[in-house]
């Protein structure tokens, strides 16, 4: 080989070469030490050589510009290979042994620790995945999505996003009007433990739980994975897959196969209100629920323990319907401006994620609920006085900052309006109440857009608004929770059409009101009632200190044509008052503020009220955040944020010690690091039975 | 910075000098070579005394041959291999994809066949995946990994001996030994693809789905085939499991009655389930008289091993099959050699025989079905498959005792299939009186105490090892054993295996079968041992493929090399009959679908149950399904689909149709009632059983 490719360039190099160079030409070979001096004007042999040496470069070039590259390749290769096979040969237990070395001996693993003290599998556990995580596979499909049949169109690698994004997204979406399949798409979740073990590879969700769980015991028989589609409205699972009757089912067989122990519910993010849905549901009669009777939960379950539970919603919800987009991709936007926005390659991609997130029913399951009475006012908010430097000294001002918006000017300075979950402008996030002059945008005449058509496939709901109505929404200034349902119900009335028949987002003045049967209030902590279940616990499990998005600043995009006409303005910046990048900040597990996982078990469960009226016992057992101490931890055994904390090694601990029947007080009752009760207390909510005399500020 | 800067300095500068001496001379030769000769040459000079003076090592050219042509080659090899992934990704998917034949089920669609029934599948042995959940610190990181089926088998090659540890069951208890928990994997997953690219189940699967199946009304029924059925309930409560997962399909998907489709073992699997589920609850599941007649609608049993498999015998025996002993003939040695240490047969007979589900496979209804010494109801079966000629007529020394069969056959040395198995060929054809008095009590007389165990030969342990060699010589010397007789042999050479699994398994006829004896759950899966349930709208479907020469029964010697711990006994591969003759490799083959003979699959449906009979007293009404094996005619085509063979039929595009048409509501007139190719009902004619 190596002489073939010497030959080549010499061939080439003779016919222009002296005739100096064509003798030499002769020996390949560069030992040759030349008994042929036929080179007059070389005397010595060594010369000779490096002349000869000399003589080769010319030939070089050919050399070093493709071989080179493939010389350097096959070297990559090589060591690849090389590092691959002594990754193969190395013993399992190598990557943990180094690890050791080097940050000393790691705790064992909560499910190693508990089985030493005795632990032993009890109850059987049912898993309840959150909005996104959960695996969904094709089962039917457009001819772009040939060769996909049982293959994970979400979850797993995304290798299909990349390949066919239109194909993708046209598949993951779901039919406009009646937010079900589309026409000849069966898109269906992927069921058992490997639904939800882990999102992508490597990135666990409950595989560090269940890993744990498996030494104590548990196995394939008392664990099982509810999965659900997490794109449909909870009781649209029911009509389409009857997922609510599988999952009564399942739990039914693992209570009669395990000797009549209840099972141990573990509902995750948006997994907990499709669970309170549940639980409505399966005790509602036949048409509308699952028929089990009045005392089917308390038949069936032990404990609800609930992990990152947005009973309340959560604000990124709003920011995810309003403009597709969330302080992650805010940041992006910001650092480098126009990538996102360019339309040269037709992508669009905002606008399409917005297109298929909106069918996506179940997002508007997690907008904020309880209105201006449970996340505040103009003037008001129950986190006042929270600082961004949690370091606690603001304690004072939590004192001053009474609920009222009368001491307002004193919080002016330092606290920020989380009330106002949507202003236009920094200015008028910050600006007092009276300053403000709004201009009512529910009456507002949509204009017609002429642009629509124009617009190519890309459907979103603002196109249909015109420029009149966007400047109507950009004029009434600033949000509470209360109108931002109706701002939804502006921009996106087909949407909210669908999702109100779902979903709502009040407060019940009174719970007997037999329009509280309709399943759409189910899933509703502040309109529905638990069940009769006073041997039941409900835990709430939540990280803690880690920023979380509460509040937006928006401003009205600059090319209002076919995109989306707003957009968060990441240049509001305000160290005073958490307000970075355009979001206003709290404490929370980066994903659900505190408010909206405790507040319930804090308060409006708490004891007997008229949501709880058999006293179920409640606690709250939060976990404060701390990084991962070096690279080797991954993704940390002390984190707090929303999914990682499914591998925080505390939580698993006081999980497992539930599913082996311990009781809550057994575990150290309420575990509180934020100021959640102080902020409970702010909110006027009416928890006793009597008629409540509804307040909001 | 400072440091990184002066270093990058100082590669400049010398990348500069090595300019000036190779990169400037070839630019210097290369524009001005017309001009002037000598002013290059002594450039040349100039820059080789600049070489000389900074001596640059020599060997550097030759050091490019050597490695860095390799290097070269693996670069240049990888860059194509890159570039054509790279092209092949980038083509549009159905550019590339091997056209593929529409399936039935795009077929049956725009007939307007839609999903009526809900289907629950049934593995068989085998094809279902395990994973570990709890294992010895040699499996350590195979959490939840598969260790059997699906993926790849990684595994095995990596760490043999550890895998063969962790699939082993407990020898005295059959269920799991101490420490370690093997699960079957759940799901439509556990036994779609054996391994990838191998189908099993997937291809039914994709085909349901084109009609409107899905996983509500879609469920593999997947259980650890390693125990014995009832143990898979006491363990894994999978049969309850399996019961609730049936009664929410039927409940979810509007009262419609359930389509069970077992495979191969599965098939008694189901037997089992149906006779369980309706009986009272400390024993079975409770489900009352009238729950299968609720429930389910058909029981479509692909390849069904209702009366056994010679296979399994031959399993038990001596661990190895048809295959394994073409390899030991082919290759002699390699399996024999213990220069590895591997004796690899003898680990994987340890870990077989802990595995109770084997001996449900092992033939039933014992020389009433199977034939005894003399006849067999497979007589005069030709094996020249192509072409079946039963015009030839010729002489037969022995069919004597076999009245009602007086047609003459071709072959000289006909095959005794009855003698399931003999130790060497004159055993095998020699008429029964000739024979050694096969006497079951030739294994009592022989004393098993004089065993000299020795340490020294490796820790694989089977039974055989606690045998002496007086007594392996005995067996042998008994020639021929019937299907009879020869769970006499099991239980002598394997007795504590037999004692395990005789307790949830029963290979007889019943004389009576009001018997309550009858209620015990080992005489479940044995359709000659139980009644079917009361359910007169039920329909039981045989459906399998023949055509290809299947097991039968078995030539073999003692095990030449009598090293200790070896198996003593293996297949006589040296035994070949006449042309036309069905013994092949020391095996007597019968039409089947290389797995199960014809007569397992079809007897039961072909005439045990047909029509009102004590085993069916309802009178279920029983179909016939065979398919005719066609081998692939091209490689396009992959396995075939039109395979008759035990696995590969489940890609069969008739069989797929049949059970299609039958889940969306049809009966089995409207799909052709029986379809009969082999001579099954021939066969059963000759069978002399009570109904």
């Amino acid at each position: 080989m190596s002489s073939l490719r010497r030959r080549k360039p010499i061939n080439e190099s003779s016919d222009s070469k002296h005739k100096a160079e064509e003798e030499d030409e002769d020996h390949d070979d560069v030992d040759a030490d030349g008994d042929d001096d036929v080179n007059g004007k070389n005397k010595k042999t060594p010369s000779k050589i490096k002349k000869k040496r000399g003589e080769k470069p010319p030939k070089q070039p050919k050399w070093s510009c493709m071989d080179t590259c493939c010389w350097f390749i096959g070297c990559i290769c090589i060591t690849w290979w090389l590092l691959l096979f002594l990754y193969n040969a190395m013993p399992a237990s190598f990557p943990q042994y180094v690890t050791e070395a080097i940050t000393g001996p790691l705790p064992d693993p909560p499910g190693v620790k508990l089985k030493k003290e005795g632990l032993e599998a009890k109850h059987p556990v049912v898993f309840v995945p959150g909005i996104v995580t959960g695996g969904l596979e094709l089962w039917e499909g457009r001819e772009c999505a040939e060769g996909l049949f049982r293959k994970r169109l979400w979850g797993g690698t995304f290798g299909e996003v990349y390949k066919r994004p239109l194909c993708w997204v046209e598949h993951m979406s779901l039919d406009n009007e009646t937010g079900l399949d589309p026409c000849g798409i069966r898109v269906r979740p992927v069921s058992g433990l490997v639904a939800a073990d882990y999102f992508a590879p490597g990135y666990f969700v409950w595989a560090v739980l269940i890993a744990n769980l498996a030494r104590i015991g548990y196995e394939d028989k008392t664990m099982y994975m509810a999965a659900y589609d997490w794109r449909l409205s909870f009781q649209n699972t029911e009509v389409r897959d009857q997922t609510l009757s599988r999952i009564k089912s399942n739990i039914e067989l693992l209570v009669a196969t395990n000797g009549g122990r209840k099972v141990v519910v573990i509902p995750h993010s948006m997994g907990v209100l499709y669970f309170l849905h549940f639980m409505k549901w399966v005790e509602a009669p036949a048409p509308m629920g699952g028929g089990g009777g009045p005392d089917w939960c308390s038949k069936h379950i032990k404990a609800v323990v609930n992990i990152g539970g947005p009973f309340l919603g959560v604000p990124k919800a709003i920011a995810g319907l309003f403009s597709a987009e969330a302080k992650d991709i805010a940041v992006a936007r910001a650092l480098a401006p126009g990538f996102l926005d360019n339309d040269i390659f037709q992508f669009q991609t905002l606008q399409h994620v917005m297109r298929m997130s909106r069918t996506w029913d179940s997002t508007m399951s997690m907008i904020p609920r309880g209105g201006n009475t449970i996340w505040g006012g103009l003037d008001w908010s129950p986190e006042e006085g929270n600082s961004c430097a949690k370091k606690g000294e603001k304690k004072n001002e939590t004192q001053i900052a009474d609920q009222a918006g009368s001491e307002y000017a004193v919080c002016k300075a330092k606290s920020a309006n989380y009330g106002r979950i949507i202003s236009f402008g920094k200015d008028v996030a910050e600006a007092p109440s009276s300053d403000i002059e709004r201009i009512d945008f529910r009456g507002a005449i949509k204009g017609h857009s002429a642009a629509n058509t124009t617009c190519r496939d890309v459907w979103t709901e603002y196109h249909d608004m015109g420029f009149a109505g966007i400047k109507a929404v950009a004029e009434y200034k600033t949000y509470t929770a209360d109108s931002l349902v109706d701002l939804l119900h502006f921009v996106a009335p087909k949407m909210m059409a669908r999702g109100t028949a779902h979903f709502s987002y009040g407060v019940a003045d009174n719970l007997d009101d037999p329009k509280y049967k309709h399943y759409k209030y189910w899933s509703n902590p502040l309109e529905t009632r638990l069940p009769n279940a006073p041997d039941m616990e409900i835990y709430s499990l939540y990280g803690v200190g880690l920023p979380t998005e509460r509040a937006y600043v928006y401003k009205l995009s600059p090319h209002a044509e076919c995109s989306i006409p707003f957009k968060i303005d990441t240049s509001a910046d305000d160290e005073d008052t958490c307000l970075r990048d355009g979001v206003y900040s709290v404490d929370g597990d980066e994903t659900v503020p505190v408010l909206s996982a405790g507040f319930m078990c804090a308060k409006g469960w708490r004891g007997k009220t008229r949501f709880n009226p058999s006293g179920i016992r409640t606690y709250i057992r939060e976990y404060n955040h701390l990084p991962p101490a070096n690279l080797l931890e991954g993704r940390g055994t002390l984190s707090g944020a929303h999914v990682d904390i499914m591998g925080n090694f505390a939580l698993i601990e006081d999980v497992i010690r539930i599913a082996a029947g311990a009781s809550g007080e057994e575990l150290g009752g309420d575990q509180v690091y934020s100021k959640i009760f102080n902020w409970s207390e702010n909110i006027n909510l009416q928890l006793d039975e009597e008629i409540p005399v509804h307040s909001s500020s | 910075m400072a440091s990184v800067l002066r270093f990058r300095k100082l590669c400049y500068v010398e990348s500069a000098v090595k300019c000036t001496s190779v990169g400037y001379e070839s630019f210097e030769i290369d524009e001005k070579l017309d001009k002037k000769e000598e002013d290059v040459l002594s450039a040349n000079n100039f820059a080789l005394e600049i070489n000389k003076k900074r001596k640059q090592p020599k060997r550097q050219p030759k050091e490019w041959r050597c490695l860095d042509s390799c290097c070269w080659i693996i670069g240049y090899l990888c860059t194509t291999w890159w570039l054509l992934l790279f092209f092949y990704h980038c083509f549009p998917v159905t550019l590339l994809r091997v056209p593929e034949l529409p399936g039935p089920g795009v077929r049956l669609k725009r007939e307007g066949l839609t999903a009526l029934h809900p289907v629950v599948l049934v593995p068989g042995i085998v094809t279902g995946g395990l994973e570990l959940w709890e294992g010895r610190p040699c499996a350590d990181g195979l959490f939840r990994k598969r260790l059997w089926g699906g993926g790849s088998f990684t595994q095995i090659f990596k760490r043999p001996l550890c895998l063969l540890e962790h699939l082993s069951l407990h020898y005295e208890t059959g269920l799991d030994p101490q420490g370690i928990r093997v699960r079957a994997v759940p799901g439509l997953v556990g036994a779609d693809y054996f391994a990838p690219g191998y189908f099993v189940w997937a291809v039914l699967i994709e085909n349901l789905a084109k009609i409107g199946y899905e996983g509500k009304n879609l469920h593999m029924a997947a259980y650890d085939w390693r125990l014995s059925f009832q143990n898979t309930e006491i363990r894994d409560h999978a049969l309850t499991r399996l019961k609730s997962k049936i009664e929410l399909m039927y409940i979810s998907n509007g009262y419609k009655k359930v389509v069970a489709v077992p495979h191969s073992m599965g098939v008694i699997y189901f037997l089992h389930f149906l006779k369980w589920v309706e009986t009272p609850p400390p024993m079975g599941g409770g489900g009352g008289p009238g729950w299968c007649a609720k429930h389910i609608k058909a029981v479509m049993n692909i390849g069904p091993a209702f009366l056994g498999v010679p296979k399994a015998v031959s399993n038990l025996f001596s661990a190895e099959g048809k295959d394994v002993s073409y390899i030991r003939a082919m290759a002699p040695g390699v399996f024999d050699s213990e220069i590895l240490g591997l004796q690899t047969f003898e680990r994987v007979m340890r870990m077989a025989r802990t595995w109770d589900s084997i001996v449900s496979l092992l033939p039933k209804g014992g020389e009433v079905i199977w034939g005894n010494m003399d006849r067999s109801p497979e007589e005069g079966h030709v094996c020249d498959f192509s072409k079946k000629s039963h015009s030839k007529t010729s002489l037969t020394t022995n069919n004597v005792n076999n009245s009602d069969v007086k047609r003459g056959f071709l072959v000289k040395d006909l095959a005794n299939y009855g003698r399931i198995i003999s130790f060497g060929k004159p055993a095998s054809i020699l008429h029964s009186s000739k024979l050694p008095t096969s006497d079951s009590k030739v294994f009592s007389r022989t004393s098993t105490s004089e065993n000299f165990n020795n340490f020294s030969c490796g820790e694989a342990w089977t039974e055989y090892d606690e045998m002496s060699r007086q007594s392996i010589q005995n067996v042998a010397a008994d020639k021929a054993y019937t299907t009879t007789t020869l769970l006499d042999l099991l239980r002598f050479v394997a007795p504590k295996m037999m004692r395990r699994a005789e307790a949830h398994f029963s290979h007889g006829i019943a004389e009576n079968l009001d018997d309550p004896k009858y209620n015990h759950y080992k005489y479940w899966s044995n359709p000659l041992e139980t009644k079917l349930s009361d359910a007169p709208d039920m329909e039981i479907y045989c459906m399998y493929g023949v055509g290809i020469p299947t097991e039968r029964s078995y030539v073999y010697k003692l095990s030449p090399n009598s090293r200790c711990k070896s198996i003593p006994y293996q297949i006589d591969n040296s035994v070949h009959g006449e042309d036309g003759s069905c013994l092949k490799g020391g095996v007597y083959f019968a039409d089947g679908d290389e797995s199960v003979p014809v007569l397992s699959a079809g007897f039961m449906c072909a005439k045990g149950w047909r029509g009102r009979t004590r085993f069916n007293p309802s009178g279920i009404a029983t179909y016939i399904r065979e398919y005719r094996h066609k081998p692939p005619t091209s490689l396009m085509e992959g396995r075939g689909i039109e395979s008759g063979s035990h696995v590969d039929i489940m890609g069969n595009f008739a069989l797929i149709e049949d059970i299609m048409r039958v889940a969306s509501g049809a009966t089995g007139d409207e799909i052709g009632g029986d379809q009969i190719h082999s001579d099954i009902i021939k066969m059963s004619e000759r069978i002399n059983l009570g109904l």
